[in-house]
């Protein structure tokens, strides 16, 4: 077991490093095959505005005329122990870890991930809680009574929850519940947990409910076939054969084995979600990284992109990891091969 | 009840005694009749063996005498009477109790039988003490000797692997001694060596014999394999199509067949003391397709001797009869023919 954990971590650290190179040369290198000069990189870094002086002293400095290795090399340093930042009058100290400097901003790009977080990860990890129950619980009920009105009833609502987009069904419910019925106020102004946790709460049901309805109508059809698999295993036919009452088959036998691919599906979701619920966040306007993410974009702030992109690519590795592990400890094959 | 149930109703009843057993499945395609009006017994202590080609209906039998088929999709009816209880009519809850405890199984592929996340030790403990109110502890220790009586070395040491630690061989002992922790009086084989190669067969095979001289339990073997029955069962019931074809004593059957069937099977038996090339005579054609079952006998398209009949083996469906002392054929051929066909003509080949 030792043996395994040590061998994933380090597949997880090289695929860090493979995510983050990869991700350098998205920024640096596709640009520069598809013709930009490193001038336009550097006006890209600065913002729109700049006129082309600043922008040639700012290629200079950041050193964007020099070999890429280098340039992937000084990142990746920024990151261990910090970078300074050179413009001509003053100089700026980017602690570790750096991710880059936000010319646009003005600031670090990592403090400011760093106040985003809270956001994402409240959105993300309340939602998945419910998606979660609801998805898993709906599916295991679909499935043991297949065919049946729950069932299909049930099956016609997650057709719906996979099919309407969360723009829709988030707006309509900020619509009603919040501007109609004026149940949220709040909904769409995130407050922190610390500072009130029960406007923190109730400021996130809207959204939570919107991503988990989503999330759980899919994890209700994956539920659902993978217990209507299980149960049709010659294991659960044993279980039966030994003379178990149909709840331990069902709950011991059948819903282990029902539960890990799920599990790693939503490993990877949560992860992905880490990274930034976009369009849930967008839609709520919740500063999140997601929210984050996009505003950077629009602004051509490139360094922020790129530090947004990388803790994303960071979230769903770990989750990865996590998975892994949580996988090897309920699959003895996993573990013991 | 007219007089003549009353008699069959009272009559003193065999350990396990299946009634007109049949097991009926509503598909879109139509009824698939799986079993069809099977009927037999088996004493404690004695060995039957099912023998029949794939699709036939064994497995399905074996899951109807353990009350597993599903309600919602097979229709059951006939009578299993089991040391005086009937299971058809019984509720889910009474036959629930009755598994593991006073029947069991041993299933065809262990490794896909045993739940691949649990260890071997946890499956039969847990097998034990769904029966027996007894502490962890304590049933740890019988599923430690379970293994050890089914031959499987350090015992206390193997208990803590995982299905997929096991080899194939070891893998059905434990099978095997699961479905034995609780002393059941009747078990059900069903192809319990097929997924196994040929020497580990034989022992198997030994191994079940020897635990029910000890056990002294009534078992059913199920095989499309006439050898592997020939000589752990005491009768032999052959099935063709869901119904019994031809039933008797194992010595009877190996050397006075009366079913063409039968014959069939012998003739595919794999035998050393021959030369390849002329010991294997396979049943020619498929076997029945169970929905829209034909009128007459249902082996009539692959049968030699459909022809001696007058047409009755296409039209007349041919009844179980009695034709010695526990031996039934179901076949409208003359006995003398059938006896002058099989000296005659089968033997000889064999
Ligand atoms: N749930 C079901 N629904 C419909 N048909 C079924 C069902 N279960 C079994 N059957 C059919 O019943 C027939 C008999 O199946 P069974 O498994 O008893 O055969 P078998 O004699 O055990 O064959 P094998 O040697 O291949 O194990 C098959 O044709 C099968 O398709
Ligand atoms: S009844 Fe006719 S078809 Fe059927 S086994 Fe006998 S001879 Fe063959
Ligand atoms: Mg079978």
């Amino acid at each position: 077991m030792v043996n395994f954990l040590i061998r994933r971590l380090l597949a997880a650290i090289a695929l860090l490093i493979i995510v983050s190179m990869v991700t350098f040369a998205i920024f640096f290198l596709v640009p520069r095959l598809t013709g930009a000069s490193s001038a336009d990189l550097a006006s890209r870094y600065v913002g729109k505005t700049a006129g082309p002086q600043a922008v040639h002293e700012v290629e200079i400095r950041l050193g964007l005329n020099r070999p890429l290795v280098i340039q992937y090399w000084n990142f990746v340093k920024g990151i261990v122990v910090g970078a300074h930042y050179n413009f001509g009058p003053s100089k700026v100290y980017c602690g570790p870890p750096c991710f880059g400097y936000s010319f646009v901003n003005q600031t670090p790009v990592w403090p400011d991930l760093l106040d985003r977080m809270p956001v994402t990860l409240s959105l993300a990890g309340g939602a998945a809680v419910i998606w979660l129950v609801f998805g898993v619980t709906t599916g295991v009920i679909s499935a043991l009574k297949r065919g049946s009105v729950v069932d299909r009833a049930s099956m016609g609502i997650a057709l719906a929850g996979v099919s309407l987009p969360i723009f829709f069904t988030g707006l309509l419910s900020l619509a009603i519940f919040r501007d109609n019925l004026q149940w949220f106020p709040g909904a769409g102004t995130y407050i922190g947990l610390t500072q009130n946790p029960l406007t923190w709460a109730s400021n996130l049901v809207l959204p939570w409910v919107t991503l988990a309805f989503l999330q759980a109508a899919l994890y209700a059809r994956l539920t659902r076939a993978g217990m209507l698999e299980t149960m049709g295993e010659d294991y659960i036919r044993t279980a039966r054969a030994k003379g178990l009452p149909e709840r331990t088959v069902i709950v011991r036998h059948a819903l282990r084995a029902t539960l890990t691919p799920v599990l790693t599906i939503f490993g990877i979701d949560l992860g992905t979600l880490l990274g930034g619920a976009v369009l849930t966040e967008g839609t709520f306007s919740l500063p999140g990284l997601g929210k984050f993410a996009i505003d950077s974009i629009n602004n051509n702030d490139l360094p922020r992109v790129l530090g947004v992109v990388m803790i994303g690519a960071f979230f769903i590795v770990l989750a990865n990891l996590v998975v892994d592990v949580l996988y090897a400890v309920i699959d003895p094959r996993v573990r013991l091969s | 009840m007219t007089e003549q149930d009353a008699i069959t109703v009272q009559a003193p009843r065999a350990f396990l005694e299946v009634r007109d057993l049949r097991i009926h499945f509503p598909t879109d395609d139509g009824l698939v009749k799986s079993v069809d009006g099977l009927s037999f017994s088996l004493e404690r202590g004695r060995t039957l063996g099912i023998v029949g080609e794939s699709g036939s209906g064994k497995s399905v039998t074996s899951l109807g005498l353990l009350g597993l088929h599903n309600r919602k999709n097979a229709k059951v009816s006939g009578e299993i009477w089991l040391d005086g209880q009937e299971i058809v009519g019984s509720s889910p809850e009474q036959v629930r109790r009755l598994r593991g405890r006073k029947m069991s199984m041993i299933f065809q592929d262990p490794l896909s039988s045993m739940h691949p996340f649990y260890t071997i030790g946890a499956q039969i403990i847990e097998a034990y003490r769904i029966h027996n109110d007894v502490s962890k502890q304590v049933a740890r220790k019988h599923a430690i000797d379970m293994l050890d009586r089914v031959g499987i070395p350090q015992p206390d040491k193997r208990v803590d692997d995982y299905p997929h630690q096991f080899s194939g061989g070891m893998r059905q002992r434990a099978m095997i001694a699961m479905s034995l922790s609780c002393d059941p009086e009747l078990l059900i084989a069903d192809e319990p060596t097929t997924a196994l190669d040929v020497t580990v067969q034989a022992q198997i095979l030994d191994l079940i014999r020897d635990l029910q001289k000890e056990f002294n339990s009534a078992v059913i073997i199920i095989t499309h394999d006439l050898g592997v029955v020939a000589e752990l069962s005491d009768d032999i019931l052959v099935m063709y199509g869901g119904r019994c074809v031809e039933y008797g004593e194992v010595e009877e059957l190996f050397h006075a067949p009366e079913h063409p069937y039968t014959w069939g099977l012998l003739g595919s038996m794999p035998r050393l003391d021959r030369d390849r090339s002329d010991r294997l005579m396979p049943i020619k054609g498929s076997p029945p397709s169970l929905i829209n079952v034909p009128e007459g006998c249902a082996f009539s398209p692959r049968c030699a001797f459909a022809e001696l009949n007058e047409g009755r083996s296409e039209t007349e469906r041919p009844e179980l009869r009695e034709i010695g002392p526990g031996h039934r054929v179901a076949c409208h051929l003359d006995r003398a023919d059938r006896r002058r066909l099989w000296d005659e003509e089968i033997r000889p080949k064999l």
